[in-house]
């Protein structure tokens, strides 16, 4: 695709964007409200004006009405002509019954005006100009005994200017309100849209294989970039995935060779080898001990894989951890003592956790299992559970020759077995059995210098 | 093809059960069900057989079976769904569902549509075989009853209420964990009882004991119950487990 053949495209995806629409809502209320807002302001400043100009109408209108009870008429018509000759004054007109102009600086007024007693808007022309109405103005019509009509008004010319004023403005700044709001959508959405671009971008190349890409953070935590910094924790934690089935593939292929290869060299010593039923039973038995074996290396290989799968498919629920290691402890306790060890297991009921009891017993009683099995006799296994922070520790410490620190991290590794344990039985799954459940349960599994021996820590949260 | 464990045959003559057991296997793996078939029989039993969950469910129905062994994944009808079917139609019968997959959900899920046991395959037969008749005694001793509060074993007593265990009439002080794996034993005292037997019921843990540590435990109770007699009361079944019986053969006689 060419970039003239592009750019109608990336329009179109502009209009998409949620960006882009998110402005848009924004700048639709955000104009409603600014509408709304200066409408109010501009209606109650003419409703100001209007009330002001009336009162002051009814003010002039009762002091000339006090003129008029005091001097009658002819006062009356003294004072109008006064009043009516000051610059920036009201309007004041004096007629008589029919309509004729007796005082005032009114020339002429809208037809109908004078018959109708009280306040009225109407379009007038000042006396000594022409008789083009094209002035208007609030005014009060009072009906004076005798049929002389006394009217008085206030032109309502700056009104309307400002009106006309807050109208212009008004539109002006919704004007401004729209293309602000707009630019500023286009300029945030077509920002965003390129990140996403880029994501898009990248994530393609991921699929097509390239497994060790990664997005760009821009750093500054904003939802992009959280969104980019827990994609690519995903992609490290599938690496990871990837990596370990890898190994166990690998694994299986050198590890239970030798035992598979054992498997089969029983099989054919009892076909050949075997001269009486003594002999045969003895090797088909020993056939089923091998085969039980590499039973038990699948089972633990295909638990671990799905451990480290995720969590959403195992049955979690609260128990009591506490009570968990007294009774994984009991169970060992007559093994260890056979052994001439000494199991001491300090645990108070009560600690509870959340999570799934099979799963931490069985992972339990790997960890006491393997400290029964290189504790070395005449030693002690120390089983200790107890609350730490928010979580509950268990402590599994023994006397014997222990893990140098540069292997502590490789122990946990599937098939990992150090040269010192090679002469005992087992395959090198149990730690990373119990490695796996831990990590299950959001724990920690940390393997210390019991000075000497082994102490290893899992720390499982409540 | 599944991993599948044949075991040898176990011994059977030390514990041929002295009432058959009509079996129904659900299993659509040809191989696995001829062996099933041939090892139920001469284990003294009378196994019947189908190779899809339809074709189980309709024998199922009709047929009066002692226990139903039940594979997950069958054909047609999957064997959950057959259970919950089955239970919905009331039918009692026992069941007990062999699955590929192990772990601790698939178990709990089993034994909630209405299995009464769960075996991960590959197992041993013995172990298989162990289970099957102890379901099969749990129907003949017709369900609901009430649990008996003392049990006799030739001059062994186990008196569930006063936590009193006696032989010969000589009282014998057993540790709480104990009490439990003797109650268990006795319970099912002329059966054998497997080593995962007696972890799920006497610790209530399911995972696979590795190491020996329940044959130190059963050593412990035997060490107890038999000091001062002459004759055994647990006896070991080489590639199954134990068995609680009374017996006349000297002590320790060293099964194999």
């Amino acid at each position: 695709m060419s970039e003239a053949e592009r750019a109608p495209a990336r329009i179109r995806n502009l209009f998409r964007t949620t960006a882009f629409k998110l402005s848009f809502a924004y700048l639709l209320v955000f104009a409603t409200f600014a509408f709304l807002a200066l409408g109010y302001v501009a209606w109650n400043a003419s409703r100001v004006l209007d009330d002001q100009m009336v009162s002051t109408i009814e003010a002039e209108i009762n002091g000339l009405s006090d003129q008029y009870k005091a001097g009658g008429l002819r006062r009356l018509i003294s004072v109008v002509e006064r009043r009516a000759g000051e610059p920036g004054a009201s309007l004041y007109l004096v007629t008589t019954a029919a309509g004729e102009r007796v005082v005032g600086n009114v020339g002429a007024l809208a037809d109908g005006t004078l018959t109708q007693p009280g306040q009225t808007e109407a379009a007038y022309a000042r006396s000594g100009q022409s008789d083009v109405l094209d002035h208007h103005a609030i005014m009060q019509v009072f009906v004076l005994p005798g049929g002389f009509r006394l009217v008085v008004g206030r032109d309502v010319e700056e009104r309307d200017r400002l009106r006309s004023i807050i109208a212009t403005t008004f539109g002006s700044s919704v004007a401004l309100v729209v293309i602000l709001g707009v630019v500023g959508g286009w300029f945030v959405a077509s920002r965003v849209l390129r990140r996403v671009d880029a994501m898009t971008e990248t994530t393609r190349r991921i699929m097509a294989g390239d497994l060790d890409g990664r997005l760009a953070v821009a750093g500054n935590g904003d939802e992009l970039d959280r969104l980019a910094s827990n994609l690519n924790e995903m992609l490290e934690r599938i690496g990871e995935l990837m990596r370990g089935l890898r190994e166990v593939s690998d694994n299986i292929a050198h590890d239970l060779k030798t035992p598979l290869t054992r498997l089969r060299n029983r099989a054919d010593e009892a076909l050949h080898g075997a001269d009486t039923p003594e002999q045969l039973r003895l090797a088909l038995e020993g056939v089923i001990e091998e085969s039980d074996g590499l039973i038990r290396v699948f089972n633990a290989l295909l638990m671990i894989a799905r451990l480290e799968a995720g969590s959403a498919q195992e049955i979690m629920a609260r128990f009591d951890l506490g009570l968990v290691a007294q009774e994984v402890g009991e169970l060992y306790e007559a093994l260890a003592s056979e052994r001439g060890m000494q199991l001491v297991i300090e645990a108070p009921e009560g600690l509870m956790i959340r999570g799934n009891r099979e799963l931490v017993g069985q992972a339990l009683a790997n960890l006491i299992d393997n400290a029964v099995k290189y504790g070395g006799s005449g030693g002690a296994v120390h089983v200790t559970a107890e609350e730490r922070g928010s979580g509950v520790a268990v402590i599994v410490a023994d006397n014997g020759p222990g893990i140098p620190e540069d292997a502590r991290g490789r122990v946990l590794g599937r098939f990992v077995r150090l040269e010192e344990a090679r002469s005992l039985p087992g395959f090198g799954l149990g730690l990373s059995l119990i490695n796996a459940v831990v990590r299950l349960h959001q724990g920690t599994l940390a393997l210390e210098d019991n000075r000497p021996g082994l102490r290893v820590v899992m720390t499982l949260p409540a | 093809m599944p991993i599948h464990a044949q075991p040898a045959f176990p011994r059977i003559p030390d514990h041929v059960s002295s009432v058959p057991m009509r079996l129904l296997i659900i299993e659509d793996d040809r191989e696995a069900v001829s062996y099933l078939v041939k090892a139920f029989k001469e284990a003294g039993h009378v196994p019947d057989h189908a190779v899809d969950g339809l074709d189980g469910y309709a024998l199922a129905r009709e047929g009066d079976y002692d226990v139903l062994i039940v594979d997950r994944m069958l054909p047609k009808l999957d064997g959950l769904s057959l259970i919950r079917s089955l239970r919905e139609q009331e039918v009692t019968t026992p069941i007990l569902i062999l699955s590929a997959l192990g772990q601790v959900d698939d178990r709990v899920k089993g034994l909630r549509a209405g299995g009464d046991d769960y075996l991960p395959k590959p197992y041993a037969f013995s172990e298989l075989l162990a289970r099957v008749e102890v379901l099969a005694r749990r129907r003949a001793s017709s369900p609901g009853t009430i649990e008996a509060t003392s049990y006799h074993v030739g001059d062994l007593h186990l008196d569930r209420l006063s936590h009193r265990v006696t032989r010969g009439g000589h009282d014998i002080l057993l540790q709480p964990r104990e009490f439990r794996l003797l109650e268990y034993l006795m319970r099912h005292a002329g059966q054998v009882v497997t080593r995962t037997m007696l972890l799920e019921h006497v610790w209530d843990y399911h995972f696979d004991p590795q190491t020996n540590v329940i044959d130190v435990h059963v050593s412990r109770l035997r060490a107890k119950l038999d000091k001062d007699f002459d004759t055994a009361l647990i006896h070991t079944i080489r590639g199954a487990g134990y068995i609680l019986r009374p017996d006349e053969s000297p002590r320790e006689p060293v099964a194999s």
